[in-house]
């Protein structure tokens, strides 16, 4: 990683502002499209795309997710980069044709004639009192379909550094951000900065047990490392940053020197990325392993509405030390 | 004569029908000997509503294609030799024998892709059109689809979106009466297709679809308005399929009656015989005939004498710029 100077703190979501007005600054082929993207709504009064930059590259579109994510395909196969702000994770679903069959499988099914620059933007809120409709967290389901770039970053500085990469990248990266992160501050360097897709990032150093964490679970992870070194257990938190293509190498070089491995991921349990990377790791670094994989996830049914049900359904510090405690009880 | 209807444009919409004829019969041919493999839908007896909407857009004009889309590339000018190698899985295929028949697009022609998903290319369509809006260029974008198509979500989102932006988009319906067996009358809750466009606010036009002259027509119109900036137009093309859905596949849901009564209106006929009265020399028709066959025939020639694809890549073309590991292990 470079190490500019000059930083200056910034909230996640401001971060995320910040680098969409970046982008459109340096290339008038970038455009914004979505529901309500004119609006403050969900941007808060930094989100000021159509006051700079006009209604053409600034799109409010029909609640026609389906056309606009197909019409954007079709603008990035012709020139223009769009990015598309879906808002909520869960109106993907109303485009999964087009984001599948259309956006994902084009350039390979005809033979790399096309290629197509394009960003999805989707805000995953959970913890939210918003029900099974609107809190998931579906990053999972677009790993397994080949074509697509993934990234779920954590912090504002990688959710800066990642999404310019992702606006100049020639193919279709997904951008989900985890809305319990949206008021997370942090240090941002003042001067232009990517982070790299397909890059992990060690959030902490350790040498007893690897955490990996995905999206909004970092912080807890964090927090239960910091409890942990409180009891002696050196925990090394990872945050893969990007989900496709997964760095692997990061990971394994990290369960190579600890021998242990925790993966908390908000997702839904069965097929998570929790789920993938315990996989992985099972298959090419047995023999470093000291005790059993535990994964920390959501589990598998819906999100509910009441608080008294919804509470408790994600990683959170506490079950995620819980989860290192076992595993370093489980020694062998 | 109609505004730019000289005889060369005549002639080289004689050459493609019959060049997507003559392809589509050897389709048919091959996957009958086992030789192709995989779905064929053919477009037999639609040549005129593929080569009237084809022969009014420029070459840099946009335009997506259905399951049913050999026609499409060779209608705008696509080389059929790279279209047959694509269809026998050879790595000279235009998609490097990675999309085959239901994915036969050619970009070089203007296409933006063929796709076997029903309704699906509408929406890419719109954004071709979209694209040149902003990029401010005239290009217009035309989707091709079928009337199954016409109850499809992305159908009525598109037309919506196009009207409102006022983009140049052409929709433009081949409605061959059935969607695999299921009847147009059956399955639509309007007499044409064409009537939809009323909901959105833009020009619906029926058009003889076994009439490449008239197809050929309201499509240049639509085009205009297009680039004038006027925004999307819908045109149905009324026409007929005479094989059956998919090549191999048969079953009960048509009368012979039927099909006989629209082969007696086959496109290329009607269009032969209006070119002699009009007093082209049948010698020049006979010519482009002997010409189309030729080029068929050395179309399957290229293709069985280019080499299969390696199994590695299977695993090229995914991405731009594929993003490696980041360090070996």
């Amino acid at each position: 990683m470079s190490a500019p100077t000059k930083t200056k703190t910034l909230m996640y979501l401001h971060a995320f502002i910040e680098a969409m007005k970046e982008e459109m600054r340096r290339d008038e082929r970038v455009f914004l499209m979505g529901e309500d993207v004119q609006s403050p709504l969900f941007y808060g009064p930094t989100g000021t795309f159509v006051e700079d930059f006009g209604e053409k590259r600034v799109r409010n579109t029909p609640i026609s997710e389906a056309a606009f994510v197909g019409a954007a395909v079709g603008a990035a196969m012709t020139g223009m980069r769009p990015v598309v702000d879906i808002t909520l994770a869960c109106f993907l679903y109303v485009a999964m044709d087009q984001i599948i069959s259309q956006a994902a499988k084009s350039r390979f099914m005809f033979g790399g004639q096309v290629s197509i620059p394009l960003v999805l933007r989707a805000t995953m809120f959970y913890r939210s009192a918003i029900a099974a409709q609107h809190s998931d967290r579906p990053y999972p389901m677009f790993m397994g379909i080949p074509g697509l770039k993934i990234v779920a970053p954590s912090t504002p500085y990688d959710v800066k550094g990642l999404f310019k990469s992702a606006v100049r990248d020639d193919d279709v990266v997904l951008l989900f951000e985890d809305v319990t992160l949206h008021s997370l501050r942090g240090e941002v360097p003042v001067d232009d900065f990517l982070v790299p897709i397909g890059l992990a990032d060690v959030k902490r150093r350790g040498s007893d047990v690897t955490v990996v964490a995905i999206s909004g679970s970092v912080p807890h992870a964090l927090a239960a490392a910091e409890t942990l070194a409180g009891e002696g257990i050196s925990v090394e938190v990872i945050d893969p940053r990007t989900l496709a293509p997964l760095d692997v190498p990061t990971i394994l070089d990290s369960v190579g020197k600890t021998g242990h491995l925790v993966v908390a991921d908000p997702a839904h349990r069965i097929c998570s990325v929790a789920s993938e990377i315990s996989a992985i790791v099972a298959e090419e670094a047995f023999d470093s392993l000291r005790a059993p994989i535990v994964r920390v996830t959501t589990p598998q049914t819906h999100i509910p509405f009441s608080q008294a049900l919804e509470k408790g359904m994600y990683p959170d510090a506490t079950s995620i030390a819980a989860a290192v405690r076992s595993v370093v009880q489980r020694r062998v | 004569m109609l505004n730019g209807l000289d005889d060369a444009l005549r002639l080289e919409m004689f050459r493609r029908m019959l060049r997507i004829r003559r392809f589509e019969e050897m389709v048919a041919e091959l996957v009958g000997s086992g030789e192709m493999l995989g779905a064929a839908h053919l477009a037999i007896g639609q040549e005129a509503a593929i080569v009237g909407a084809c022969v009014a857009l420029r070459t840099d004009d946009y335009m997506v294609g259905t399951h049913r889309s050999h026609g499409h590339p060779l209608g705008k000018g696509a080389d059929p030799k790279p279209l047959m190698a694509e269809l026998l899985g050879r790595r000279s295929g235009i998609n490097k024998g990675k999309g085959g028949s239901m994915h036969l697009a050619d970009f070089k022609v203007g296409s933006l892709g063929e796709t076997s998903i029903v309704g699906s290319g509408f929406p890419i369509a719109v954004g071709g059109a979209l694209s040149a809006q902003m990029r401010g260029t005239d290009q217009v974008a035309l989707a091709f689809f079928g009337e199954g198509a016409n109850n499809e979500g992305t159908f009525h989102e598109s037309m919506n979106l196009a009207s409102i932006w006022k983009l140049p988009v052409v929709f433009y319906c081949e409605n061959n009466g059935y969607a695999q067996t299921t009847s147009f009358k059956s399955s639509s809750a309007i007499g044409n297709v064409a009537d939809r466009a009323a909901a959105y606010s833009m020009p619906g036009q029926v058009v003889d679809g076994q009439d490449v002259v008239a197809c050929w027509a309201a499509v240049t119109t639509a085009v205009q308005r297009a680039r004038a900036g006027e925004g999307p137009s819908l045109i149905e093309a009324k026409t007929y399929r005479y094989r059956e859905h998919s090549e191999g596949r048969t079953a009960p849901y048509r009368s012979a009656e039927e099909i006989q009564a629209w082969q007696e209106r086959d496109p290329i006929h009607l269009f032969r015989a209006g070119l002699i009265t009009e007093g082209l020399a049948s010698r020049t028709l006979d010519q482009i005939e002997a010409d189309v066959e030729a080029e068929i025939e050395a179309s399957v020639e290229f293709a069985r004498s280019s080499p299969y694809p390696n199994p590695d890549e299977a695993f090229t073309d995914l991405f731009a710029t594929p993003i490696a590991a980041r360090k070996p292990r």
